[in-house]
Formats: C-alpha cells, structure tokens, sequence
C-alpha cells in the first residue's frame, strides 16, 4: 500500500515548521509516523502537505529542569526505554513506554506524536493524565502552556490550533515517596490495549497519599482522567479497602464501548483489576519497593 | 506530489534516485535499488518482515518514507555477508534451522543484530522482548532464539 500523492518539506527551524502550517490548512506534521503513515496508507488521512520535524535534532531531549522533567515531543520511545533517568526516577513513564507496539516501532514513534495524535488507545495520555503534567504548544504567536487534561477534546482532536504544533512535554518531578505504574492488557504485542491503567501516587510524612493522578487507557472516546477515584484515594492510606473504592470508581468513570477486545461489561471489570494492580504497584514504588 | 532527490547509503555504497514524496523506503530498496531481500509482509507496521537498520537502529521500512532517509545509512540483509562470509547471525539461522519459509528471516536477522550491538548478551527472554515487533507465520521461535544465541556466541569470539 502506498498512501496517496502529498507534497514534502523539511523546515530546517521550528519558526519555520510553524510558518508552514500556518500558510497550508490541509498540512500535517510528520514526527514518527508510525500512525500518520498507516492511516494514510489506509486513506483514512490524506494530507496535502507533510511537515517533517525529524530534521529538528532540538525536539529530541529528555532533562530534569526547574522541578519538571522536560521531554522534546521528537524523543523516541526507544530513549526513553534507554534512558537511566526515566528508568528509575519515572517508573511510570518507563512502564508506559515498554508497552507501546513493539521495539522497531518504538525506534521511530515519538513521544510528541502519541500526544498529539490523541487516538484513546494511545498509552502516553493515560500516563500524562496521572502525573499531571503540561504539553507546550508553539504557534506564530510563541509559546503556550497546556495542562494535559485540557489538551484531549475529542477522539483524534486536541487543543492545538492547527497552526500550532506540541513541542514539549512536562512532567512534574516526583518528590521522593512518589512512585507509579502502568498496567495493561493487550491480546499481543503491539495491538492496542483492550484497557490500560495508570497510576501514580506521592506518599506524605503519616504514609497517607498526598498525591494521586489515575489515567484510563482505550475505554472511552478519549483518554480519561478518573478524578473521583483520585479524590477517594487522597488523604487516605493507601490500604486493600481503599484502593478497591478508588478502583472501582476507576471503573465507573470508564466509558468503554463492546467491540472485538471484549465486552463494555469485561472492559469495566478489565479496568477494576488493571486500576487495583497499578495502584498496587505505585505505592510499593513509592515505599522504595 | 513533489519529488525529491533523495541520497541513501545502503550497505556502505551510495545510492542516489528522484522520489515521489510517497515513496516507502522499502519500495525505494526492493523497485528503484532492485534489491529484493527486505520482504514486505503485513504492509501496516506489524510484522517486521521490512525490517532494515536506519542510521543504526531497527526500523520498519514499509513505515519510513524513502525521503526521510535522505542522507542517511540503510543496512539491509545484503549487507549483512563480508567479503563472501556469512554473518554470524546468517551463521546461527543456518546451524539452528532458524527459518522454515524463510520469508520473516531477513527481517528477524536485521532485528537481532540491532538487539545483539545492544546488549551483546541477551537472556532468552530479553531476545524474545527484542524479536517482539517480528512475526514468523511458520512460528519457528524456538530456533529463531537459538540462532541469536548462537551468533551472540559466536560475535563474542570474534
């Protein structure tokens, strides 16, 4: 398959790719491609215009800064699979990121991109939603701050404007005590998930949770943030009977729709379990575990 | 549509071409380069038979654009043999019967050399991991993973 005729362009600055997009309504931006490219093949994209940010070596980064960790949307997931850093300081990032399709794929797919293309059985919102963090969106005009549970406002639809492109990505440096996890259930490597969770807890000075950010992957219309299930784990100690209260609030916030992965009912319970398990696993994190 | 002239080293030689800007790598490889040992399989990025090193690191060439190359190094199966010797993992496919069709073994031996410059000593499960993002049909596994082994062996004494 090949996708359908588009013309090509390289910006060799960031202005520049902004400039592009600005003048081409029917342009999109090429990052890793590893879904642009298959929907395109697909016809279920037809762009006129490729704006190619693989060129752009300073959207790849990946450093701690002013108690954010900063991400350059153009990181592959294979750096941050590689990287020290995200391996023991962002055990949710790490665990997030090794679930996404497989090795080559990751080799190429960008952190930015799963952002921005906000397909709901993408993983990284899920985690972006629990750890709270920012995208940076970049327009002629400069810079803007976009908290991430204001950026997924549809399937396949953000908050960038459409002459704006994600830039980077912050996560909210976890205090020591902090800890997540990612859990997810998928038919085989490199399919979607039929449900994922993320979770990600900060522990106070009296071992109650002082933080609490719960992300759902792939069971509703777009990425949901489980608040209510947040709100019933914060404050409290994170003992068996309320991490079941706030999993199974996890479950109710989900949306999901019965298709070949399973039934709504089997992704609802699906979400109860994986949200027990995630928040498990992060608060065992958070005591060092 | 533009096209665009695109400048690829594969396999160490340099190889130039006008390309429609829709144009895969792996279509650049196997039409315009006539180099028909990277297969395409699946054709949607899930099974691996593409696969080819891009500037060092394993990729999926019916998912790159050949533009998005441009300038850079490809290493495909035909560059995996020196000087008329077979490569270890060439070596390790052949003494462990690592290929019943034989159509996913290019792609699972660029995959595992790009495992083995990682991480010159893989578990058994970490080749798995490794090989996850390529699919044999014939599900010829078990001796696909000792044939890594063998050429993680092998490249070690050399």
């Amino acid at each position: 398959m090949i996708p359908p005729a588009f013309d090509y362009a390289t910006p060799k600055t960031l202005r520049e790719a902004v400039a592009l997009l600005g003048q081409n309504p029917e342009a999109k931006i090429l990052a890793g491609g590893h879904s642009l490219i298959p929907m395109m093949k697909f016809r279920l994209a037809s762009p006129a215009l490729l704006i190619d940010l693989n060129r752009l070596d300073s959207l790849a980064y990946l450093r701690e800064e002013g108690g954010w960790l900063k991400i350059g949307a153009m990181t592959r997931e294979a750096d941050l699979d590689h990287s020290d850093l995200i391996q023991k300081k962002y055990p949710l990032l790490a665990d997030t990121t090794r679930m996404i399709a497989d090795p080559l794929v990751r080799n190429m797919a960008t952190v930015g991109g799963n952002l921005a293309h906000a397909d709901p059985a993408n993983d990284h919102p899920a985690a972006m939603l629990a750890y709270g963090a920012q995208v940076v969106a970049t327009g002629p005009k400069g810079e803007r701050v976009i908290p991430i549970d204001q950026f997924f406002t549809g399937p396949f639809e953000t908050a960038l404007a459409h002459d704006e492109i994600l830039t980077e990505i912050r996560i909210p440096a976890p205090r020591p005590g902090s800890g997540g996890a990612y859990m997810k259930v998928e038919r085989k490597v490199g399919d979607f998930a039929t449900a994922a969770v993320a979770a990600q807890i900060s522990l106070g000075a009296s071992s109650s949770c002082e933080y609490v950010g719960i992300g759902l992957t792939n069971v509703g219309l777009t990425p949901i943030k489980a608040s209510k299930a947040e709100d019933a784990l914060k404050g409290q100690k994170p003992d068996d009977a309320n991490i079941r209260r706030a999993a199974q609030l996890a479950s109710e916030a989900a949306e999901p729709a019965s298709d070949y992965r399973g039934s709504e009912e089997y992704k609802r319970a699906l979400v109860k379990t994986l949200a027990v398990r995630a928040l498990r696993k992060a608060v065992e994190r958070a005591k060092g575990g | 549509m533009s096209t665009h002239h695109v400048k690829v080293t594969v396999n160490g030689a340099v190889k130039e071409a006008d390309v429609e800007a829709r144009t895969l790598l792996v279509h650049f490889l196997r039409e315009t380069l006539g180099m028909t040992g990277t297969h395409i399989g699946c054709d949607t990025t899930s099974c691996g038979a593409c696969a080819i090193l891009l500037n060092g690191r394993a990729a999926k060439s019916c998912t790159v654009l050949a533009v998005q190359a441009d300038g850079g190094e490809v290493m495909t199966v035909e560059g995996l043999a020196q000087n008329g010797k077979l490569h270890p993992i060439q070596e390790g496919f052949m003494e462990k019967h690592g290929l019943q069709c034989g159509f996913c073994t290019p792609g699972m031996m660029l995959s595992a050399v790009a495992l083995l410059k990682q991480n010159p000593n893989p578990t058994e499960d970490e080749i798995r991991w490794g090989l996850s993002g390529n699919l044999c049909r014939c599900t010829g596994y078990m001796n696909i993973v000792k044939a890594v082994q063998y050429a993680a062996e092998k490249m070690k004494t050399q």
